[in-house]
C-alpha cells in the first residue's frame, strides 16, 4: 500500500464538498457520529437529505458562513492506497491556498458543474496545478444528474478542456462525469452513464500509476542536521541526517558535497533500523561518509557527474501569499530553499501573468496577494538550485518576510545560473 | 546509469509517514533553541517519542519532554511515562494542575473536571521554560478543527491559535521564525490516521499501557459512556456498577475518558477493531468534546493542543 496527494480545487457550488463527502462515505472513512452530527444539522436547516459538505465544512465561521476558508486536509484508504486530499477553495482569493495544497500533489482534481461547462475558474485551476507540476490532472465533470446523463454536453465539455489544456502541457489528463450527489461514477461505474466507457473515480484514483514521478535520476540529499552523539560509545561518530531530495544513493558512492567542493565516498547510510544499501525519495536517512570532512546544515550531497547549479543568482515564479505587503524590486526577503536559508534581494520583476487569460503584464511594478510573476533574485550565499520541472523539491523555495516573519511567497525556480 | 527498475524504489504508507515525521523532527532541532515534546501518556504520545528517537539515533533525544499533570491520570500512564523517559534518558519536566489550584492560579471547576483548566497551566510551564518549539501528537483525522492545521502551528505570545492567520506550508519547507514570546506547536503526525498509529504500534513493537487493551473492569453507564470507577469516578444514585470487559480507545482524563466494550486484547485484535469500527475515537471516548459543534476549534483557539 502506498500514498496518493490529491489536490482538489472548485467552488462550494461546483459541489467539491459534496464530492469529497461522497468518496469519504463510500469508502466507509465517515463515522456513525459524524453521520449522526451531519443528519442533524441538515434537519435543523430544513434539507431535504443529508448535506455530505457538512462532513468537511471545519470552522465555526465556515458553517456559519457557508464558505470554505483554508486548506483543510482529508484521509481516507481503500486495500490499494492511502489518500490524502488537500481539500483547497476555489475562489480567486484563495490562489494561496490552491498553490499550496497542490505543491506536495500527485494528482489534481479539477470540478466543474456540468449546466455551466468550463469556467475562468476552471482554467485558473488547471494552470496552478500546472505551474506546481502536479504530475497528474483529471477533470471531474460534477452534476451529470441535472443535464439528464447527457453524453453530448460531456463531449463538449470534455472537448474544450482539451484544447485548452494542450497549452499547458499537462503530462496526463483525464476526464470523468459523476454526480457527486447521487455517487455516479465516484466509486462506482454508474448504469446511467452508458456511453462512458472510462472507470469510476475512485478506480482511477486507486490504479493511477505514481512510482515513476519522482526524480530517481539525480542524486540530491540536503544535509538537515549533523548527528554527533555526546557519549563515550559513539566518540567519533558523525552521520548527516537527511531526507533524500532525488535520485538513489548508495553505499560506496562517490560524492561531492555542495558548495565547498569536498568529495568523499559514502561508508554508511543508516536509520534507527541499521544499514541500508540504498536510500531514495522520501527516506529520511543518516550519511556517514569516508572522508572526515566538514559538512554542516545546508549543505548538499551529491554525484560528481551530476551537480546542481551552485549559483547566487535565480529565475523564478512566484506565487504572492501576503495580504499586507507587495512584492516589489529591490525588497529583500529571507529565502528558504531545500536546508538551506540565505537573504535575497528582488532584482527584477519580469512580468506579472493573468492565471485566467495566462497574458503577461511586463509593466507591472508589483505583485499583491495571489498574483503570480516571474522575478529574478539574488541571494547572499549560493544555492544548489535545480529546474522546478526537474525536481520540485530542490526547484522549490519561500519568502519570508524579515520584519513580519510571515511567509510571503512560494517559487519555483525556472532557471538557475 | 540507469537503474533496471525504478518502480522498486517505492515506501510503503508507512515508511512515508515515518519518514515525514522524522523529517520534521530533525527540522525543528536544527533551527530552535529551545523545543520540547508534549508528553500526554496516550499512544500518539508514545509513538512521538519513538519517532524522535528514531530521528536522532544513535544521540539521544535533544530535547526534555513535559507532562501537564491533572492528577487525574490513570496510574498505568505514569508509571509507562516514568519508565519511557528513565530508558531514552530524557530529562522530564511536570507541569502540576494540582499545584496550580492550589497556589490559586487556576481555579478547579464545580464539576471537578479539568481538562479546560490544563491549559492555562500549560502556557504556564511553556513560558517559565521559554519554550519556543512545542511538538504534540495530535493528528488532522481527529477533528474537524485539526483538520486545517499547519505542521507549524504558530501561536502568538498569548498561545493562541488565530484559523484566519496561518501560514501558507508549501512542500517541505517550514518557515520557524517567530519574535520574543511568540511559539510553535508542532505536529509530525498531522497526516497520521488512527489505524496507521496501530499498524506503526504493531511494526516497532511499541509498549503501551496496559488499559489500551481489553481487561475486566468495574464501570457505570453514564449517556452511553462507560466511565471505570475508581479514585476518580464513584457510582451517583441510582447508578448500577457493571463488570464489563473493556478497554480505552484514546487516554485522558480518568474521570473524563470513557471506555469501550471490547475483546481486542491484543494488538492484531486492536487493528482488526479500529479498522471495522463506526465511531470515531473522540466521540465514543471523550466527555469533553461533545460540548459543542466546535469544542475543540474553541479550545485552540484559547492555546490547547
Amino acid at each position: 500500500m502506498d500514498i496518493l496527494r490529491l489536490a482538489t480545487a472548485g467552488s462550494v457550488d461546483d459541489g467539491k464538498s459534496t464530492l469529497i463527502g461522497r468518496l469519504l462515505y463510500d469508502t466507509k472513512t465517515v463515522f456513525a457520529d459524524q453521520i449522526a452530527a451531519v443528519e442533524r444539522v441538515s434537519q435543523e436547516r430544513g434539507e431535504e437529505r443529508v448535506n455530505l459538505a457538512l462532513l468537511t465544512d471545519g470552522l465555526r465561521a465556515e458553517r456559519e458562513q457557508g464558505i470554505t476558508i483554508d486548506v483543510a486536509y482529508r484521509y481516507f484508504a481503500t486495500a490499494r492506497r492511502k489518500f490524502i486530499i488537500a481539500d483547497t477553495p476555489g475562489h480567486i482569493q484563495y490562489t494561496r491556498n490552491m498553490v499550496t495544497g497542490a505543491s506536495t500533489a500527485d494528482l489534481a482534481l479539477v470540478l466543474v458543474d456540468a449546466r455551466k461547462g468550463i469556467l475562468e475558474q476552471s482554467r485558473r485551476h488547471a494552470f496552478l496545478a500546472t505551474l506546481l507540476q502536479v504530475p497528474h490532472l483529471v477533470l471531474v465533470v460534477n452534476k451529470m444528474d441535472l443535464v439528464d446523463y447527457s453524453q453530448e454536453v460531456f463531449d463538449q465539455i470534455h472537448e474544450e478542456f482539451t484544447a485548452f489544456a494542450a497549452k499547458l502541457r499537462i503530462p496526463d489528463l483525464t476526464v470523468i462525469p459523476v454526480s457527486a450527489l447521487n455517487g455516479d461514477n465516484v466509486v462506482s461505474r454508474s448504469e446511467n452513464m452508458p456511453w462512458y466507457d472510462g472507470t469510476s473515480l475512485l478506480h482511477h484514483l486507486e490504479n493511477v500509476h505514481i512510482a515513476s514521478d519522482r526524480n530517481l535520476i539525480d542524486v540530491r540529499f540536503p544535509v538537515q542536521y549533523v548527528i554527533r552523539p555526546q557519549s563515550d560509545d559513539w566518540h567519533d561518530y558523525r552521520g548527516y541526517a537527511g531526507q533524500v531530495a532525488g535520485g538513489v544513493l548508495r553505499k560506496g558512492d562517490d560524492v561531492i558535497v555542495l558548495p565547498s567542493g569536498f568529495t568523499s565516498r559514502i561508508a554508511v547510510i543508516e536509520t534507527a533500523d541499521g544499514e541500508i544499501e540504498a536510500a531514495y525519495p522520501p527516506m529520511s536517512v543518516t550519511v556517514r561518509l569516508e572522508d572526515d570532512i566538514d559538512v554542516s546544515r545546508g549543505d548538499m550531497i551529491c554525484r560528481p557527474n551530476n551537480q546542481p547549479n551552485v549559483t547566487q543568482d535565480i529565475d523564478a515564479m512566484v506565487c504572492w501569499m501576503d495580504e499586507k505587503a507587495q512584492l516589489r524590486p529591490g525588497a529583500k526577503y529571507a529565502i528558504k530553499h531545500t536546508t538551506r536559508t540565505a537573504r535575497t534581494i528582488v532584482k527584477d520583476l519580469a512580468y506579472r501573468l493573468d492565471v485566467n487569460s495566462l497574458h503577461r503584464d511586463e509593466t507591472a511594478q508589483a505583485l499583491q496577494l495571489n498574483e503570480i510573476g516571474r522575478v529574478v533574485l539574488r541571494s547572499t550565499q549560493p544555492l544548489m538550485a535545480d529546474e522546478y520541472g526537474r525536481n520540485r523539491a530542490t526547484g522549490g523555495f519561500i519568502l519570508i518576510d524579515e520584519g513580519t516573519n510571515r511567509t510571503v511567497a512560494a517559487g519555483m525556480i525556472t532557471d538557475a545560473g | 546509469m540507469s537503474d533496471p527498475d525504478l518502480n522498486n524504489y517505492q515506501l510503503s504508507q508507512l515508511d512515508t509517514l515515518e519518514a515525514e515525521a522524522i523529517h520534521i523532527f530533525r527540522e525543528v532541532i536544527a533551527e530552535f533553541e529551545r523545543p520540547v515534546l508534549l508528553f500526554s501518556g496516550g499512544k500518539d504520545s508514545i509513538v512521538m517519542l519513538r519517532l524522535a528517537q528514531k530521528a536522532f539515533y544513535p544521540a539521544n533525544i535533544p530535547m526534555p519532554v513535559l507532562h501537564v499533570d491533572t492528577g487525574q491520570n490513570f496510574q498505568e500512564v505514569l508509571q509507562r511515562r516514568d519508565e519511557l523517559v528513565r530508558r531514552l534518558g530524557v530529562q522530564l519536566i511536570v507541569g502540576s494542575v494540582q499545584e496550580a489550584i492550589d497556589n490559586g492560579s487556576v481555579v478547579e471547576p464545580p464539576d471537578g473536571t479539568r481538562n479546560r483548566i490544563q491549559t492555562p497551566v500549560l502556557l504556564d510551564t511553556l513560558e517559565k521554560h521559554r519554550f519556543q518549539a512545542i511538538f504534540g501528537g495530535a493528528r488532522r483525522d481527529e477533528d474537524k478543527a485539526r483538520a486545517k492545521e499547519r505542521v507549524y502551528s504558530f501561536r502568538d505570545e498569548f498561545g493562541q491559535w488565530d484559523p484566519k492567520n496561518q501560514r501558507p506550508e508549501l512542500w517541505s519547507l517550514y518557515n520557524s521564525r517567530i519574535h520574543a514570546g511568540e511559539s510553535i506547536r508542532v505536529f509530525p503526525l498531522s497526516n497520521w490516521t488512527e489505524l496507521d498509529i496501530w499498524h506503526y504500534i504493531a511494526r516497532e513493537r511499541v509498549e503501551l499501557p496496559s488499559i489500551y487493551y481489553a481487561h475486566e473492569r468495574e464501570v457505570v453507564d453514564r449517556g452511553g459512556m462507560l466511565y471505570a470507577v475508581g479514585e476518580f469516578i464513584t457510582p451517583r444514585d441510582g447508578e448500577e456498577v457493571l463488570t464489563k470487559r473493556v478497554r480505552y480507545r484514546t487516554v485522558g482524563d480518568a474521570n473524563l475518558t470513557a471506555a469501550v466494550e471490547s475483546d481486542a486484547d491484543t494488538i492484531e485484535k486492536i487493528i482488526e477493531e479500529v479498522a471495522t469500527t463506526r465511531i470515531t475515537e473522540r466521540g465514543a471516548t471523550r466527555g469533553d468534546d461533545k460540548f459543542s459543534e466546535a469544542a475543540m476549534e474553541d479550545r485552540k483557539r484559547e492555546g490547547y493542543f
